[in-house]
């Protein structure tokens, strides 16, 4: 089956039926398509797609860049993006965290970039706690690697810790309801004033190399860059942070990375506006807790309608129990309408943080149920996925 | 006795324990006395911090083994909950919370460790995950209504003659397949979340039955209905797929 009909029978990434034939055919592919290039891998809960396209942005600067923008990161959607674009010096690849240590040891690349590392859908993905031991590992072990990593979250540092050479960014983003453990000892760790430290051994937080700062981008090198990125909210800031660094790894000039960053829009699909009957809806996708209460925060100040969509198919995590970690009483005073198949759990969840709202199952009527104009949707990932192609048809 | 009627609901270890949502148990409770009138308020008891023995309702949540093993541990040491436990007051254990309640129980890796022996039981690792819907029938006449929620739990647990079953389970897997939960005075565990009040109102009601020693008065949430509606059948077609093949 060819990308285009895979495409076409509404598979989505049409490029994953490409790659799965490739590594058929050669187990070694991912190492033979990457030797020769250099190499940046983004990894992380939330955010990878959105720095990986910052970073091949970045990068452009210094030659051709393959990369696999869609969100692909499993090695097959790797393998289908680097054959794409054989004559790229550089490849800039999104990759899974469950995946990131095996390919990272086939790859080994020159950059990492750590983001940020919280609990997905539990019922579904592995232990926060077993994945950070599994990057640390690998980090520890890659031979001439500089590791661009997120020092205001607590797993990203003590996974980035050992490694030879680390690029500390201070993100101000951290989600800390999973790290109130020492992952090294099990002591608690104690937050204080934006710093954080273990009770008993040495993990801290490193003195970072690079940090936002009232929305510049600031380095220890005494750089002052005003970020003015297009995409919305702290958390983009951060990504952008990140992905300059990363790019400084490689040799990128800091100014000309921040320039290439700013025009990055529409990341598959998120942040795009949908305009219908009078409404401009803008798309944002959240697909765990922490990813949620960052798109909250994003929120707070403006007063447009709000309509939330949840699912809890397999994509998801059938377990909805997640939705009593997203701090929803934010939404209080404004117009939200609860969508999606899970609405009524939804619906619940909004009764009990005391926040009005109505319950419109179908995601484009919610749209179109709400005051005229603009409009924020909130969706997990089935919910994201089905409102984009509906959106795509109606139009 | 305290002398200002602020009901307390301590929500403990919510930092090591809260895996699945169980702020959740503590927010529907601290509503339902609120929307009744009774001033409450939700006290967190974080990972290093001492245990008061004051509160009225304890909520104590789920989590992985470390986690649990953190928190026993901790529970030993500021033994806040065991004093309260035997001045009476009302607990609320969900997931890991049956396990560390209970005499021992025995980790995936083959591990003993011991709990704090409020729950007359113990658990050891199951041979596999049990995930989903559950549906289970509440025993000794304690609330009407089926019990429902999602479990995702390895651990199975067997009560001694001190605790009786919660609940009999009709779809899922609960403590062993047959029976959900323990009740043992006034603690109540479930493996259970979803979480577990949210979905069972009647539960919620009959913890602050206990915690205020006044049946609570009715409240009407039709969409509380139409979740447990909507649960219910979800689990069933659940057991009808399987039963199917
Ligand atoms: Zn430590």
């Amino acid at each position: 089956m060819s990308s285009k009909l895979s495409q076409a029978m509404g598979l989505g990434a049409g490029g994953m039926i490409g790659g799965r034939v490739a590594l058929k055919l050669d187990p070694q592919a991912l190492r033979r398509l990457c030797a020769g290039r250099r190499v940046a891998l983004v990894t992380g809960t939330n955010g990878k797609t959105t720095t990986t396209l910052m970073l091949a942005r970045a990068v452009d600067e210094l030659g051709l860049v393959a990369s696999n923008h869609g969100g692909a990161n499993m090695p097959d959607g790797l393998v289908t993006a680097l054959s794409q674009d054989p004559d790229a010096d550089f490849a800039v690849l999104e990759v899974d965290e469950g995946y990131f240590p095996a390919v990272a040891q086939v790859v080994e690349p020159e950059v990492v970039l750590l983001l940020n590392l919280s609990r997905d859908q539990l019922d579904r993905v592995g232990e926060v706690h077993t994945i950070e031991r599994s990057l640390r590992k690998v980090l520890t072990d890659l031979p001439n690697c500089t590791v661009v990593a997120n020092c205001d979250d607590v797993l990203v540092t003590s996974a980035a810790w050992d490694a030879k050479r680390v690029a500390w960014v201070a993100t101000g983003t951290g989600w800390h309801h999973d790290s109130a453990s020492c992952p090294r000892c099990g002591s608690p760790i104690r937050h204080d004033q934006g710093s954080w430290h273990c009770t008993s051994c040495d993990l801290g937080r490193p003195k970072p190399h690079w940090g936002v700062d009232r929305g510049d981008l600031v380095s220890s090198q005494g750089e002052r860059i005003e970020l003015g990125l297009r995409l919305p909210g702290k958390f983009n800031q951060a990504n952008a942070v990140m992905a300059t660094a990363g790019a400084a790894a490689f040799g990128a000039p800091v100014a000309e990375s921040v320039r290439r960053v700013r025009s990055v829009t529409d990341v598959a699909g998120r942040y795009r506006t949908v305009s219908r009957t009078g409404h401009t809806a803008r798309l944002l996708l959240s697909k765990n807790p922490a990813g949620w209460t960052e798109t909250l925060t994003m929120l707070q100040g403006g007063d447009h309608a709000v309509v939330v969509a949840v699912n809890a198919k397999e994509a998801d995590g059938r377990d909805l129990s997640w939705l009593w970690d997203v701090p929803f009483e934010q939404l209080r005073g404004r117009t939200v309408i609860a969508a999606g198949e899970r609405a009524t759990d939804l619906s619940v969840r909004l009764t009990y943080a005391e926040v009005r709202h109505t319950v419109v199952p179908d995601t484009l009527k919610a749209i179109d149920a709400a005051p005229q104009g603009a409009v924020e949707v909130i969706a997990n990932y089935t919910a994201f996925r089905d409102l984009n192609a509906k959106a795509a048809n109606a139009q | 006795m305290r002398s200002d009627s602020t009901v307390q609901i301590a929500l403990v270890l919510p930092d090591l324990l809260g895996t699945y949502g169980d702020f959740g148990n503590a927010v529907v409770l601290q509503k339902r006395l609120a929307w009744r009138g009774i001033p409450a308020e939700i006290v967190p008891i974080n990972f290093g911090q001492a245990v008061p023995e004051s509160c009225d309702i304890y909520v104590v949540g789920g989590g992985e083994d470390t986690a649990q093993t953190l928190a026993v541990k901790h529970l030993q040491d500021n033994p806040g909950l065991q004093h309260a436990v035997r001045r009476g007051a009302t607990v609320l254990g969900v997931c890991a919370g049956i396990q560390l309640f209970g005499d021992h129980f025995t980790r995936a890796d083959g591990v003993t460790r011991p709990g704090l022996g409020l729950i007359d039981s113990t658990s050891h690792a199951g041979p596999n995950r049990a995930i989903g819907e559950v549906l289970a029938k509440p025993l000794g006449g304690l609330f009407d209504g089926v019990l429902t929620g999602f479990e995702n739990h390895q651990g199975r647990t067997t009560l001694g003659p001190a605790a009786r079953p919660l609940a009999q389970v009709t779809v899922g897997t609960g403590n062993d397949g047959k029976v959900e939960g323990a009740v043992q005075g006034k603690i109540v565990c479930t493996y259970l979340h979803g979480p577990v009040l949210p979905r069972n109102p009647q539960l919620a009601d009959l913890l602050i039955e206990w915690a205020t020693g006044t049946k609570p008065a009715p409240l009407d949430l039709p969409i509380l209905d139409q979740l447990r509606a909507e649960r219910v059948k979800a689990a069933q077609r659940t057991t009808d797929a399987s039963s199917r093949g």
